[in-house]
């Protein structure tokens, strides 16, 4: 009985192949732009998460105040209120895991005949466990040498290839702003920050060198900003909670006077950032799924046509004992069919779209196999749904009014 | 009227003051008017009448195609108005083997295919089927073509096809709606031949309904209708001139 009507679904599909192919071809391309948005969308969390997962767990940042000077307000972080002393004050808290106070510039970089303008990053050893680096060779400069302002660097994986290329570059002197520094050390490559900026394209050095020997300070001792660990996720409101009340001690705040810090929950900014991506991951995939409906009521029309079109047909099976329940099988098995080996061949086109988009483009795709299920199932029930419509109007044809159908 | 099998011989259709009327806009417009007609296992009826005088509706609803507006149709003991739909189809199935005017033939399938057809419906299995269908075919004479398509083969061919498919379940009564209507003569004649063939030696039942009066005198009693009333139901001898006249 199925073997027969298979066969039967088969040779309907055949006596018109380009309408058959037309209606699939709706199907197909509805899957594969559903795959494809998956994956577009999917890729684009993935980048968002890899870039959340180099920027360190459960940070925040502490910035300096705004600084009033006759009546002008200069933005965040350029009042020199904070001190190496208040990073230090911090990293005794209970709730904090690691403090790395940064005072940053910008400097051009010699080495040999090459030279590059580059991020200074002034800050202390703990910097690369706060913030979440890896030494690639050599190691980081040491506490003593914060102590003592001297003049070693590590460069970021970016900086160490403009300047060295293939060298090595641990031992090698470099020169910042004029002044000789030794390479003690690299860091490995962590790519793009969150809002798309080179994060190996830096020099990191004593913050107590940069200040006092290459930037220079009007406020002797103050940074730009501290990079505060929490010591646990659980940790984060308690920590930024007696921040906040050890720094208003320490810079001696009345109750009525605001706050000359500002404190950035970093994990907060990152979650937010993790979740616009999976938003607009989520909304390409329903844009996508449209293009699916869409398919599916083309499905729908042309299974109307073919049912107008075969009521003789119709008509001589009730004639010689056709059920409604076999007329109906099998006008729901062809737009069942139909769709199958349209969504089949969507996955295939959206699979193999996906693939190039990944070889040629600098974007990044990931196929799942969940958006592929999805698709696919999706694709499926959408050709039973509209499929169902055209086969029970065929199937509830009055016998004599078919077969008197010309 | 005497008809011309015994009276104990069961009695395959049985209708008690059946009627049809059509609704148009118009009003309703009466078909058929207190037809009551018995036909018995292994006879040959032919029902005759001119256009619009009710032989065609009368002959949809004996083939469950329609149903009566009123009066009783027994069909093999079941009283049609009390079956549903899937029991309708049931008794098309298997007790009713239809044959029509233009053939039918589903065209994408095989000569083979559509003989077997009814048999799909009937659940019987594919190898069951495929000998059966060949049987049939070589019953009505062609053995030879079971793969053609039907439009590789002659209307006569077709008609035949038709036949097989027909009587391929078995069933208690073959209806024919103006089977030789799109034959020529000599095709015709040799389409009731066969028809005549197999109510004679397999005893099956055929109904036929035509407004030839030559085609219609082949069978052995003839139901006449005028105007949606039977106005003669007995024998054809009074149309054998008529047969005699194109045969010779």
């Amino acid at each position: 009985m199925t073997r027969a009507m298979l066969a039967e679904a088969w040779r309907a599909m055949g006596a018109n192949r380009l309408r058959t192919f037309l209606t699939m071809l709706g199907m197909m391309i509805g899957v594969a732009a559903v795959i494809m948005m998956l994956a577009v969308g999917r890729g684009a969390q993935s980048t968002v998460e890899d870039s959340i997962a180099t920027m360190g767990s459960n940070l925040f940042i502490v910035l300096s105040g705004s600084s009033t000077a006759s009546g002008v307000r200069i933005g965040t972080g350029n009042a020199p209120t904070l001190t190496l002393n208040d990073a230090d004050a911090i990293g005794e808290l209970n709730s904090v895991g690691g403090v790395a106070p940064v005072s940053p510039g910008s400097a051009q970089i010699v080495y040999g005949s090459n030279n590059w303008g580059t991020f200074v990053t002034g800050t202390t050893p703990s910097y690369v466990d706060v913030a979440n680096w890896t030494i690639d060779s050599g190691e980081m400069f040491s506490d003593a040498d914060v102590r003592a302002s001297a003049r070693v660097a590590v460069l970021g994986a970016t900086v160490a290839k403009n300047l060295f290329e293939e060298e090595e570059a641990v031992g090698k002197v470099i020169r910042v702003r004029g002044s000789p520094f030794t390479v003690v050390g690299t860091m490995a490559r962590k790519g793009q920050s969150l809002d798309g900026r080179d994060q190996d394209d830096t020099v990191f050095i004593p913050v107590t060198t940069a200040q006092r020997k290459v930037f220079g300070s009007q406020f002797p001792g103050t940074v730009r900003f501290i990079q505060v660990k929490a010591k646990t996720a659980e940790a984060m409101p308690a920590a930024e909670r007696e921040m906040a009340q050890l720094l208003r001690q320490r810079h001696r705040l009345s109750d009525r006077a605001d706050d000359d810090f500002d404190i950035r929950n970093m994990t907060a900014v990152a979650n937010a950032a993790a979740a616009t991506a999976k938003v607009m991951s989520l909304m390409l995939g329903a844009i996508a799924s449209i293009s699916l409906l869409v398919g599916g009521i083309g499905i729908m029309n042309i299974m109307l046509v073919s049912v107008t079109e075969r009521t003789r047909e119709i008509g001589i099976r009730i004639a010689i004992g056709a059920r409604e329940r076999d007329i109906l099988t099998q006008f729901l098995l062809e737009a069942i069919i139909i769709s199958l080996f349209g969504s089949l061949i969507g996955v295939v086109l959206g699979v193999g779209a996906a693939a190039i988009a990944n070889a040629a483009a600098s974007i990044t795709v990931i196929v799942t196999m969940g958006s592929i299920l999805l698709a696919f199932s999706v694709a499926a029930a959408i050709g039973v749904f509209f499929g169902f419509y055209p086969a029970s109007k065929a199937a509830h044809l009055k016998p004599i009014d078919a077969l008197r159908y010309q | 009227m005497q008809p011309s099998v015994a009276d104990a011989t069961p009695v395959v259709i049985h209708t008690e003051h059946l009627s049809k009327q059509y609704e148009t806009e118009a009003g309703p417009v009466p078909a058929l008017k207190d037809v009551n007609v018995d036909i018995r296992k292994g006879e040959f009826v032919s029902i005759m009448g001119p256009s619009g005088s009710g032989k065609s509706t009368f002959m949809n609803i004996l083939g469950c195609l329609d149903l009566p507006s009123g009066g009783r149709y027994v069909l093999d003991g079941s009283d049609v108005s009390t079956l549903n739909r899937n029991q309708l189809a049931q008794l098309r199935n298997n007790v009713i083997g239809f044959v029509f005017q233009g053939f039918n033939l589903l065209q994408r399938a095989s000569i083979a295919d559509n003989v077997a057809l009814p048999l799909v419906y009937a659940g019987v299995p594919r190898a069951e089927r495929e000998r059966r269908a060949r049987d049939m075919l070589a019953r009505v004479g062609l053995g030879a073509h079971m793969h053609h398509a039907p439009n590789q083969i002659s209307g006569g061919q077709q008609q035949r096809v038709a036949i097989a498919r027909a009587l391929v379940n078995n069933p208690r009564l073959v209806l024919a709606d103006e089977p030789t209507g799109n034959l020529d003569t000599a095709t015709s004649q040799e389409i009731m031949k066969l028809l005549v063939e197999l109510n004679e030696r397999d005893g099956i039942t055929i109904v036929l309904v035509t407004h030839e009066a030559d085609i219609a005198a082949y069978a052995r009693r003839l139901v006449q209708f005028v105007d949606g009333h039977v106005t003669h139901d007995g024998d054809v001898t009074h149309l054998h001139h008529a047969r005699a006249g194109v045969t010779s």
